[in-house]
């Protein structure tokens, strides 16, 4: 830009050394040997630290024998591989994040709307409690909720509830549903179900599309899609509910059983059990998130500006109608961002559980670091699990951004 | 041209870069760096009582602890010239590996692939221990085979974890293990009936049950699942520095075998040749380590004889001699001869 | 349109004030908000009971006064205390100066600090801390009175600011033969330390970083974005633990940084990416007619980004920036895990001591107020700051 203005005297040719597009490429390969050198130099060190320790850098040690137990997850014996292991860790990881990010924004919703609320009191108890769970490191309150969990009763002397729910040191034992063997058969009942549902709606919607509405102006003739949609409300789905139903009844063994917690031998078996580990670690999360994702909403909703619900009222709209149609679709964009962010943190910070000896995908990680000395391909096991769940989910909230932010402006 | 140039350049750098690791690693033993910097750093445990921990008054003690203090009277003459650096059983044999610490004194096992697969070399065990169960008294519970259906805690990532799956799976028993990263977690969670067991080395059970709030209703059952050999490691290859610390050992040894406390080890009076050598009277014991003179005598002057350190840190928190006698009282303690 | 009425009686507004107004217009003005209270006042009621008589009778509070020391400087040998103590007589030099110097924000941090100080006296604490701040207090209002309207000091007091970290630093590790090793370094202290040396090497690392991410230059800005996004991708522990664990396979053999620098890296590099993103949105709101307009009268590119769009990126920032270092402060610790001996870490370890085991919500609790004081204490600055900018008032 510059050599343009300048005036020509010396020469028409500028030496290469002033440039700007041979400086730009020069710069950026510059720039890139420079990471390569580093990276180079990285790598060279590690092949020696490596020999150092006398380690192999290979990845055959998933497939050995893991030879440890995990406290929780889905099924695992020690005679499995260390990959089933971290298997079992990503599912722990999923199933505490997601739990978490429903209840963290259930919590944070409640309280966020509870700090703009006309009652002066609540609106104290609010911000009292967004300030205390917000100022604290989360670690800490993990380790303060487990170190609660573990003043409970214990076994013999669980808090029972209709002898059906059972709260102890070893965690909340709930009755479960449990499949039987009836089960099988009533879900090929389900599956045909949907099959017929489906060949119904479609066939519906061919003979509508071709046939009923052959007169109507081609504009205004129903989509094929939208067809669809109609025969899905009214006819598949009480065909579907229909055959499920009969189906039921028709199984000899009813599908599913009710399994309530007993008392035998050590522990409690049977029904569903939620352990100290995952309570206090679940509790920690959802609780410290919601006190941000409480100030994310009401600066959501403080964002939509008075005026706008002036206006609504003004044109004789109900309260709920004017948080309905005015306030909500407007703070919903401002929100979503900032939410999202708050999902992420939740699922990375509960990789916190090493601290309470929940077994997620970091501790399981570093159990099997321990026992294999293969820190390196572990550790970039862990980080790419990580990276994946966070794309994904920003993925996801991104395009749930884009839909709504469409929606919020059709109208 | 000057691309050219450039990748001439690039290169030198980059061979640079890759051959300066590979002459770096010269062979100064670790001896000699540790006299040079007047300073010896130690691994220990952040909190074992007994073995490792930190006083309120912000000092580190314990048994290990005294370990590296004598290491440290040995080379430099002076038990305060250490530095304990609290390592985590992951971390540990990287801090070793890397150089961050001379020696690592934190009850680390002897096994096999230890010893020839990590790249470290092990001194002479200073404790002999076994893995062991602690139950409360109120379950009624003398051996593993009652076991079945417990919930068992255990230290996440040690050889225990392994151990137990081991013996529970050769007896065919069903259990849930719950492993910790964090001892203190542990023996917290085992206190609270989070857990009905608790398996590690039988020491530290022992160390910890004092500190469960009724020390009494627990037991720890007979039956020992492993062999614990414990004792103080230093990096692979480097003899020079791996035979002092050997010494050390030995010489705590030794001293309790001939009877020399830290209370008459200045005015010990002897004709025993060995004994002579071994406090610096004659021969030439410390030079060929590589140390003063007066090494062994420094190392009783400031600690004290084996006995000594165990009944200092390991008798107050109700731990039995057992086997960690001198062999000339039917244990398992044999100091090689100062000859 | 028929059905609406248009005169309707308005009352005069209403000028009665006073408690039960109050009370009326706040608490009980509807039905349900009536409800609500009472709820809330029940609630309050047990709560405030439960946690009262928990705080007064039930808990053990010796544990606190009796770990003090390893609490706040960890196993910081007692003889070198002098060291801790010159810092902070430095840096209540320099406060009381400022103080006196700027007033608003300054002033009332500093008066803070000084009242605290004061509180800290009338506490049955050791006579040598009480002794130590004691003189730090006196150094405070002594040199905030020598500051006072001193406006031509300005240059030499923020050059102060910017010493007195090397300052610190060297200071605590001591100089020439006689060094104090980092792992002497715990409590509150290291907490403070890293928390420190988080916020100063972070933001310049993360300048850098938002600048390379809107770089015109293609290899710059995908290296500058792929070393944000992974690094915002996974949790700080698997960071502290690549420091921790892998940072020393990476080094070549002879050269080792020790656990305290590597804790640091690893929070210096993990922040400073989401320091990046910070900077990246105030850089977005500057114009680009800004750089134009610098260019065209003469700045270079870097000269035009140095002071005419960051000066302006960054005013917009600050908020935001003060959160970050707010979270990095929380963040510090997780050091623990990595066994440093950090705020929590001694917590943890007191625990571990036979005296003490069972006392966790004691200390918990304890050491969740020193951080809440500090965190509520900053989120507070970055309110007033925002006040007195201006900040996202448009």
């Amino acid at each position: 830009m510059m050599e343009d203005n300048s005036p020509k005297v010396i020469s028409d040719k500028i030496p290469f050394y002033r440039d700007v597009r041979f400086l730009k490429v020069f710069f950026q390969i510059l720039f890139i040997i420079g990471i390569i050198l580093l990276a180079g130099f990285l790598y060279s060190n590690m092949l020696n630290g490596l020999s150092r320790q006398g380690i192999e850098l290979n990845l055959t040690f998933l497939n050995s024998e893991a030879g440890f137990e995990l406290s929780e997850g889905i099924d695992f014996e020690p005679s499995e591989t260390f990959l089933k292991a971290f298997w079992v860790g990503i599912v722990n990881t999923l199933k505490v994040s997601i739990l978490g990010i429903f209840s963290a924004t259930a919590i944070g919703f409640f309280f966020g709307i509870a700090r703009l609320s006309s009652n002066w009191l609540i609106r104290q108890i609010a911000s009292v409690y967004v300030e205390c769970f917000r100022n604290i490191p989360l670690v800490l309150q993990i380790v303060f909720w487990y170190a609660i969990m573990l003043v409970l009763p214990v076994v013999r002397e669980s808090i029972s509830f209709f002898d059906s729910i059972f709260i102890n040191v070893r965690g909340v034992y709930l009755p479960a549903l449990e499949g039987t063997a009836g089960l099988i058969l009533w879900l090929w009942y389900l599956l045909s179900g949907i099959i017929i549902a489906i060949i119904v709606v479609l066939g519906l919607a061919a003979f509508r599309y071709f046939f009923q509405s052959r007169e109507l102006h081609a504009t205004s003739r129903p989509s094929f899609i939208s067809n669809i949609i109609f025969g899905a409300k009214w006819v598949a789905a009480p065909t579907f509910l229909i055959i499920a139903i009969v189906g039921w009844f028709l199984t000899p063994e009813v599908p599913f059983e009710l399994s309530r917690p007993e008392f035998r031998g050590f522990n409690f078996v049977g029904g569903m059990n939620f352990s100290p580990e995952f309570t206090a670690l679940l509790i920690g999360l959802a609780v410290y998130t919601s006190a941000f994702i409480a100030e994310v909403v009401r600066s959501g909703i403080q964002a939509v500006v008075k005026g706008q619900r002036e206006a609504a009222r003004s044109v004789g709209l109900k309260e709920s109608q004017v948080l309905r149609l005015v306030v909500v679709p407007q703070a919903i964009p401002v929100i979503v961002p900032p939410l999202t962010s708050q999902y992420l943190n939740l699922a990375k910070n509960s990789s916190l559980a090493i601290f309470i000896g929940f077994p997620d995908l970091f501790q399981v990680g570093e159990i099997m670091m321990s026992q294999t000395g293969q820190s390196i391909p572990i550790f970039a096991m862990i980080m790419v699990s990580y990276l994946i769940m966070s794309l994904t989910t920003s993925a996801f909230m991104n395009w749930y951004n884009h839909r709504i932010t469409r929606i919020g402006r059709s109208r | 041209m000057r691309n050219k140039f450039l990748f001439r350049i690039s290169v030198l750098v980059l061979a640079i870069l890759f051959v300066t690791p590979l002459l770096a690693d010269n062979h100064e033993s670790i001896l000699d760096k540790v006299k040079n910097r007047g300073k010896l750093v130690c691994g220990v445990h952040g909190g074992l009582p007994g073995f490792g921990f930190l006083g309120e008054d912000g000092k580190w003690s314990g048994f290990d602890a005294d370990f590296g203090r004598a290491i440290a009277a040995a080379v430099l003459g002076d038990p305060s010239k250490v530095e304990f650096v609290p390592l985590n059983a992951a971390e540990r044999f990287t801090a070793l590996q890397t150089g961050e610490i001379d020696v690592l004194i934190r009850n680390t096992t002897w096994t096999l692939s230890r010893d020839a697969e990590l790249s470290t070399d092990f001194a002479p065990p200073t404790f002999y221990d076994g893995q062991g169960f602690m139950v409360p008294k109120s379950l009624n519970i003398e051996s593993i085979t009652e076991l079945a259906g417990a919930s068992i805690g255990v230290t996440a990532g040690s050889t225990t974890e392994l151990n137990l799956t081991d013996t529970m799976r050769s007896l065919g028993l069903e259990f849930n293990s719950i492993s910790y990263a964090d001892i203190d977690t542990l023996y917290n969670s085992y206190d609270a009936g989070r857990v009905d067991v608790v398996t590690s080395d039988k020491s530290q059970l022992v160390a910890r049950r004092k500190d469960l709030k009724n020390p009494d209703d627990h037991v720890i059952l007979d039956a020992t699942i492993s062999k614990e050999p414990l004792g103080p490691l230093t990096i692979h290859g480097d003899n020079e520095w791996n035979d002092a610390v050997s010494w050390v050992v030995y010489a705590t040894f030794f001293a309790e075998e001939h009877n020399i406390t830290q209370e008459n080890v200045k005015t010990f009076k002897t004709e025993n040749p060995e004994i002579k050598r071994f406090l610096g009277e004659s021969g030439e014991m410390g030079k060929k380590l590589g140390l003063p003179k007066d090494w062994a005598k420094q190392i009783i002057i400031s600690v004290g004889n084996y006995g000594e350190i165990f009944e200092r840190h390991l008798t107050p928190i109700g731990l039995p001699r057992g086997v960690n006698k001198p062999w000339t009282q039917g244990g398992l303690l044999y100091s090689m001869p100062f000859r | 349109m028929e059905n609406l009425t248009f005169t309707q009686e308005v009352k005069p507004p209403d000028t009665k004030k006073g408690p039960v107004k109050w009370l009326k217009d706040n608490l009980f003005n509807t039905w349900y908000n009536t409800i609500l209270s009472c709820l809330a006042l029940v609630f309050l009621f047990f709560v405030f009971r439960g946690v009262l008589t928990w705080v007064f009778t039930q808990a053990n509070w010796e544990v606190i006064p009796a770990n003090l020391q390893i609490l706040s400087i960890g196993p910081y040998p007692l003889e070198q205390i002098w060291r801790v103590s010159y810092v902070i007589y430095g840096l209540a030099v320099l406060l009381g100066l400022s103080a006196g110097i700027w007033d608003g924000l300054t002033r009332q941090i500093t008066v803070a600090i000084g009242c605290l100080g004061a509180i800290i006296l009338l506490l049955p604490f050791e006579i040598s801390v009480r002794e130590q701040t004691l003189i730090a207090t006196v150094i405070l209002a002594v040199s905030f009175a020598i500051g006072r309207n001193k406006h031509n000091w300005k240059r030499w007091v923020v050059v102060g600011w910017v010493l007195s970290f090397p300052w610190t630093m060297m200071m605590l590790h001591g100089f020439g033969g006689d060094t104090i090793s980092t792992t002497l370094w715990g409590g509150l202290l290291l907490t403070l330390i890293l928390a420190a040396v988080g916020i100063v090497a972070c933001f310049p690392l993360g300048v850098l970083l938002a600048l390379g991410r809107r770089s015109q230059l293609p290899a710059i800005r995908w290296v500058s974005t792929v070393y944000i996004e992974t690094v915002r991708g996974v949790p700080l522990i698997a960071i502290l633990f690549m420091g921790n664990v892998l940072l020393p396979i990476f080094m070549s053999g002879d050269f080792q940084l020790d656990k305290v620098i590597r804790a640091m890296i690893a929070l210096t590099l993990f922040s400073a990416a989401y320091m990046a993103e910070n900077v990246r949105g105030g850089l977005q709101a500057i114009p680009s007619g800004q750089v134009e307009a610098a260019q065209a009268v003469g700045l270079t590119y870097p000269k035009a980004i140095l002071f005419i769009v960051l000066p302006q990126a960054l005013r917009a920032v600050i908020p935001a920036i003060v959160g970050q270092f707010i979270s990095l402060f929380k963040d510090t610790s997780l050091v623990s895990i990595i066994g440093l001996l950090d705020l929590l870490g001694i917590g943890r370890s007191v625990l571990g001591n036979t005296d003490w085991t069972g006392l966790q919500t004691e200390v918990f609790l304890f050491v969740g107020l020193i951080y809440f004081i500090f965190t509520y204490a900053m989120s507070h600055v970055s309110q007033q700051i925002e006040a007195d900018l201006g900040v996202g008032k448009y």
